[in-house]
């Protein structure tokens, strides 16, 4: 088990300078001059050519790539292209930070949701409430973000009139309704097909046949050990989750106007920011890997019969 | 003699039942009425899209001021050939294009994109890297998977966002540049050969891997299966094992992935679209309508031009979802 943990960890920073090498090269090839971004109207070739060579932007590919990376272990990400004076870092943390915000009421309607109904409907297999269930939340899952925010909007800003239409104010601003429902709909599905396969599986075991002969009531029995003993894979997703609170939702922040990290990442990648887009690459990449590896491992000592080489 | 007789309808049995179990799980599927309806519905939107320039009643660019902003509304006395050719049966933009036209040829770019990305990305690419990944093993299974597990660590689809934004603009000078020097490709740009290209690359960017996973983790498990070791053992060519033997063992859950797949595929071109990495204007895409459509302004004073493409792209991931999960149960019925 150690083994495979160290060894996934070695291999961490393997794979991210991979990913930061495609994104840096992409970045470099890609079309745009960063110093125009820079310099808007006021561009000057003279003016242009002393920030290049500010930036190092003159200097061989490796070169600045090798620094780059230099930096970034050492925990200096730069400084934005498109915010000047503003280092890469603190604008990054500032966004996460919404984006985490968006994304655990995401998961509380997720799993508020998709958790009693997945159990609900395990105990009605082959009924008919059992595949319904699994198919409404299918059609909620399939509705594209970009329809179902403005339609979203036009229910509870313009009919109903609620909620403010765009913005951001934190968790206990009214505004967070409606991109945490877009972002946690779609985990409904997901978290219910796993809650009811789950529970399934847990209600053919021995020991609950064990509790049911001894004489435990039927809502004993279900919440003691069926539930509980149904939660262990969720593990997983929660932990796959987290990526999400880096990556963010991209689309959901850039229509709702969300000063979170998803956002930021695709205005960066139109700006041509490419400290920005570097950061949250690498960032976002470390993230997504680390909280697979987290699955694996916690999924594994919750279950000892699970074993990695 | 008997001995004979007895082997021959042992595995006359064993044909029939292997032809049986695509057949009888293609049976189970036709029973289920959410999978048939879904079909129906693809295939009619998949043939509309394709045909859209005999199917759609107007012209996409064609502009006509004096309907501007028309709610849909029908009117039915006057027959079918009016109701279709003259009644702007799904409304009209603030242009006054007639958004059922619009929505037709949006689905024309989103169907063709998905099913080239799916066939090159997902199926010539990603299955054909699993099957190789998963048979050899050793040094060419580290290369593909690490390689995989490179593209797979990128957060959700920024990979397919950078590479869409990036590529873009160098291949349009290409391309521009080869329009110069040759008379016959003139146009090639207009007609949105560029956009297709880019897109389509981005598609295959992310989705190869999730399908040469799932391959290679079939054959891993194949492979050690004894009919393959009898194969090999009678000489069979590594071809034939693979296209004869593995492939058609794990055509099952290919099948789910691929139906899963292309709700995804279509979901992340109306995404790039959207943001404008996508078919580019004049040309009508889903996630450009679904753009105009989905600002408040537009949605308070004209809620039906985010409808049409809203319930077009809907139905599309939808049915593919849900086709996708029948599929899924009558092929694996363990997971049942």
């Amino acid at each position: 088990m150690w083994k495979y943990i160290v060894k996934r960890l070695l291999w961490l920073p393997v794979l991210l300078l991979a990913a930061s090498l495609m994104t840096f090269t992409l970045g470099r090839f890609g079309p745009g001059d960063p110093v125009r971004v820079i310099l808007g109207n006021r561009y000057d070739e003279q003016i242009a050519e002393r920030i290049r060579s500010q930036l190092g932007l003159d200097r061989p590919f490796f070169v600045q790539y090798g620094d780059y990376i230099w930096n970034f272990v050492q925990g200096d990400f730069g400084e934005s292209y498109r915010y000047r004076g503003q280092p890469v870092r603190e604008l990054i943390v500032r966004k996460m930070w919404v984006s985490a915000q968006l994304a655990i009421a995401a998961m509380v309607i997720s799993l508020g949701f998709g958790l009693p109904i997945g159990f609900f409907i395990a105990h009605r297999q082959g009924r008919w409430e059992d595949p319904t269930a699994v198919t409404i939340a299918l059609v909620l899952m399939s509705i594209p973000v970009m329809v179902s925010v403005p339609a979203l909007l036009w229910t509870f800003c313009l009919k109903l009139s609620w909620v403010p239409c765009s913005g951001w104010g934190g968790v206990f601003d009214p505004r967070i309704i409606v991109p945490a429902i877009t972002m946690g709909v779609p985990g409904i599905a997901g978290l219910t097909r796993l809650m009811r396969a789950s529970t399934l599986d847990t209600l053919g075991q021995d020991f609950i046949r064990t509790a049911h002969s001894k004489g435990l009531g039927q809502m004993v029995v279900n919440s003691r050990h069926v539930f509980r003993n149904s939660l262990i894979p969720i593990v997983t997703i929660l932990a796959f989750s987290l990526a999400g609170l880096i990556s963010g939702a991209f689309i959901t922040e850039t229509i709702m106007g969300i000063p979170g990290i998803g956002r930021f990442a695709v205005e960066s990648v139109f700006n041509r920011d490419y400290p920005v887009i570097m950061a949250v690459t690498l960032i976002g990449s470390g993230a997504f890997v680390l909280a697979n590896l987290l699955a694996d491992v916690t999924y594994a000592f919750i279950d000892p019969r699970i074993r990695y080489q | 003699m008997a001995v004979r007789e007895l082997a021959a309808a042992a595995e006359g049995e064993q044909t029939q039942r292997s032809r049986g179990h695509l057949a009888r799980a293609m049976a189970r599927l036709m029973r289920k009425k959410i999978a048939v309806t879904c079909i129906v519905i693809l295939a009619v939107i998949y043939l509309a899209g394709i045909f859209a320039a005999w199917v759609s009643p107007y012209d996409y660019t064609a502009q006509d001021y004096t309907v501007i902003r028309k709610p849909p509304s029908y009117v039915l006395d006057q027959g079918p050939v009016a109701f279709w050719k003259e009644s702007h049966f799904a409304g009209t933009d603030r242009a006054g294009r007639d958004l059922f036209t619009r929505v037709l040829w949006g689905i024309q770019n989103t169907v063709i994109l998905t099913l080239v990305a799916m066939l090159t990305g997902g199926l010539l690419i990603g299955v054909s890297l699993g099957l190789i990944a998963g048979y050899f093993g050793k040094g060419v299974d580290s290369v593909i998977m690490r390689t995989g597990e490179v593209f797979a660590s990128f957060p959700d689809i920024f990979l397919v966002i950078i590479i869409a934004a990036t590529l873009r603009p160098r291949i349009l000078d290409f391309v521009r540049s080869l329009e110069d020097r040759f008379d016959f490709l003139d146009g090639i740009v207009q007609i949105g050969v560029v956009d297709y290209f880019v897109v389509s690359i981005a598609l295959v960017g992310f989705g190869w891997i999730g399908m040469a996973r799932l391959v290679r983790g079939q054959i891993l498990f194949l492979k050690e299966t004894q009919y393959i070791e009898a194969a090999k053992a009678s000489g069979a060519s590594t071809a034939r094992i693979l296209f004869m033997h593995l492939l058609p063992n794990a055509i099952a859950p290919i099948v789910v992935t691929v139906s899963m797949g292309m709700g995804a595929y279509v979901g992340t071109e109306i995404i790039l679209s959207w943001l404008g990495l996508g078919i580019q204007p004049p040309r009508p895409s889903l996630g450009t309508m679904l753009l105009q459509g989905g600002h408040i302004s537009v949605i308070r004073e004209e809620p039906w031009m985010l409808l049409a493409p809203g319930i077009a792209a809907w139905l599309l991931i939808l049915c593919w979802n849900l086709l996708g999960d029948a599929l899924n149960d009558v092929l694996n019925p363990r997971t049942r």
